[in-house]
């Protein structure tokens, strides 16, 4: 069997040690025939010994305390409070929609069934316990969507879809199973680059099967809660209601369109 | 989720330093830059797909600062004759002579065009496997491959060049 020809990647690969035996092998009769090659490769391969050499005093210095990665941790753990400037926000804009069209705020809402005040107080509880969890907010990471998309189907006796916010700026952190007073629900969390977290909570809706969009707020916690085909959903973030909405939209929007 | 991220990336943390430093060349801007690096890591941890290597997604973290900050400043210096070098901050005091050419080298190792000097970095000091170092640069493994080999070329001629007693004045060599 003829050797395949010597490449220029060969030669690279024998320089970084990255060849197979036997063709470090070929690589190697090669260079004996081939002296002025053999020579230049021998060049490159002194210049990867002193490359290595000339930096490797880095590698013993301690790493300066700005460089601990523990403590950055720690300290960006600090402030991360939820965006006040967007509750004043909203509620400029309700004023402002109250003088111009002369409603009152309680107008603005329609008449909420119990089981809309139910998932409202259950996501808010979820978001109350994980949202300001910085050491495990999610105990199945997005990384292994097919394991937490398995986990909750299972609890919940049906396939839960995980909606993807990308478009909109925030991006799945993971989820978990939670307990709800009525039952195990799928709660699902996501976040932005300034920190914000959402959390999307979903569970069977044996009363309501079936409930338009409304909105419901709990202390500085705004909500959008609806069901659809026997589940029912709410998207709850401490962010204005007229930004969350249109997330909660096209959260409906792709369940819908999975199912 | 924040102790596996600090499980493994602390350990990458002195190499991150040492190619930020050969990027640099001096240990403040260096390590200004894994700072940055690292803060990014944290907010970002969570978007690195599943399984992948976290040794490539930093260092392209890392990679992407430095190339932003070297092309936003001019202070990166074409080359830095002999005087200005600060020796300290990149060559080993082990010996003497040693300490010599490997000035020599860093410096001919900043006449090289940042694609070849990065490619040559990542893949003999770094370690990084060819399709790692494809992934971090943005390229194609291909053009790994032909950059190496130009880097090594271009950095050969650059040493068997300039041996230390026959250097002309740095600041006169015209740099194609």
């Amino acid at each position: 069997m003829n050797p395949l020809p010597i490449t220029e990647d060969d030669l690279n690969g024998f320089v970084d040690g990255t060849l197979t035996p036997e063709r470090r092998a070929e690589v190697s009769a090669y260079l004996d025939a081939h002296p002025h090659i053999g020579r230049r490769i021998a060049v490159y391969g002194e210049q990867r010994d002193m490359l290595r050499d000339a930096f490797a005093p880095v590698m013993d210095e301690p790493v300066p305390t700005e460089l601990d990665l523990s403590r950055m941790i720690a300290e960006r753990r600090l402030p991360r409070q939820a965006p006040r400037w967007a509750m004043a926000a909203a509620a400029v804009l309700l004023l402002s929609v109250g003088a111009a069209g002369g409603w009152s705020l309680r107008d603005l809402r329609p008449p909420t069934s119990e089981g809309v005040q139910a998932l409202a107080r259950e996501a808010a509880a979820s978001y109350a316990t994980y949202v300001p969890d910085q050491v495990r907010p999610v105990e199945i990471r997005a990384s292994d969507r097919d394991v937490l998309a398995a986990w909750t189907a299972k609890r919940i006796g049906r396939p839960i879809g995980i909606p993807d916010l990308t478009a909109a700026g925030y991006r799945l952190m993971g989820g978990r199973v939670v307990p709800t007073e009525h039952g195990p629900a799928a709660l699902f969390m996501f976040d932005d680059d300034r920190g914000t977290r959402l959390v999307m909570l979903a569970r069977p809706m044996k009363a309501d099967p079936a409930l338009p969009m409304s909105p419901h707020t709990e202390g500085a916690l705004n909500g959008f809660a609806w069901a659809d085909d026997g589940l029912g959903y709410s998207l709850v973030g401490a962010v204005a209601p007229d930004r969350l909405h249109p997330l909660a939209d096209e959260l409906r929007r792709q369940i819908r369109s999975e199912a | 989720m924040n102790n596996e991220m600090v499980r493994l990336i602390e350990p990458l943390i002195p190499a991150l330093r040492r190619y930020a430093r050969a990027l640099m060349r001096e240990r403040t801007a260096a390590d200004d830059l894994v700072q940055d690096c690292l803060e990014r890591t944290i907010s970002r941890w969570h978007q690195r797909r599943p399984g992948e290597d976290p040794r490539a997604w930093i260092f392209t973290i890392l990679h992407n600062l430095a190339m932003t900050r070297l092309r936003r400043t001019t202070q990166r210096p074409i080359h830095i004759g002999l005087d200005d070098a600060d020796p300290a901050s990149y060559a080993s005091a082990a010996r003497q002579e040693d300490g010599l050419r490997h000035r020599d080298l860093v410096n001919a190792l900043a006449q090289l065009p940042d694609e070849q000097r990065t490619v040559l970095l990542l893949v003999t000091v770094e370690e990084l496997s060819y399709a790692d170092a494809a992934q971090v640069l943005g390229v194609p493994i291909g053009t790994v491959m032909s950059r190496l080999s130009r880097a090594r070329e271009r950095l050969a001629k650059l040493m068997s060049a300039e041996p230390r007693a026959a250097r002309p004045s740095p600041h006169l060599r015209s740099v194609k």
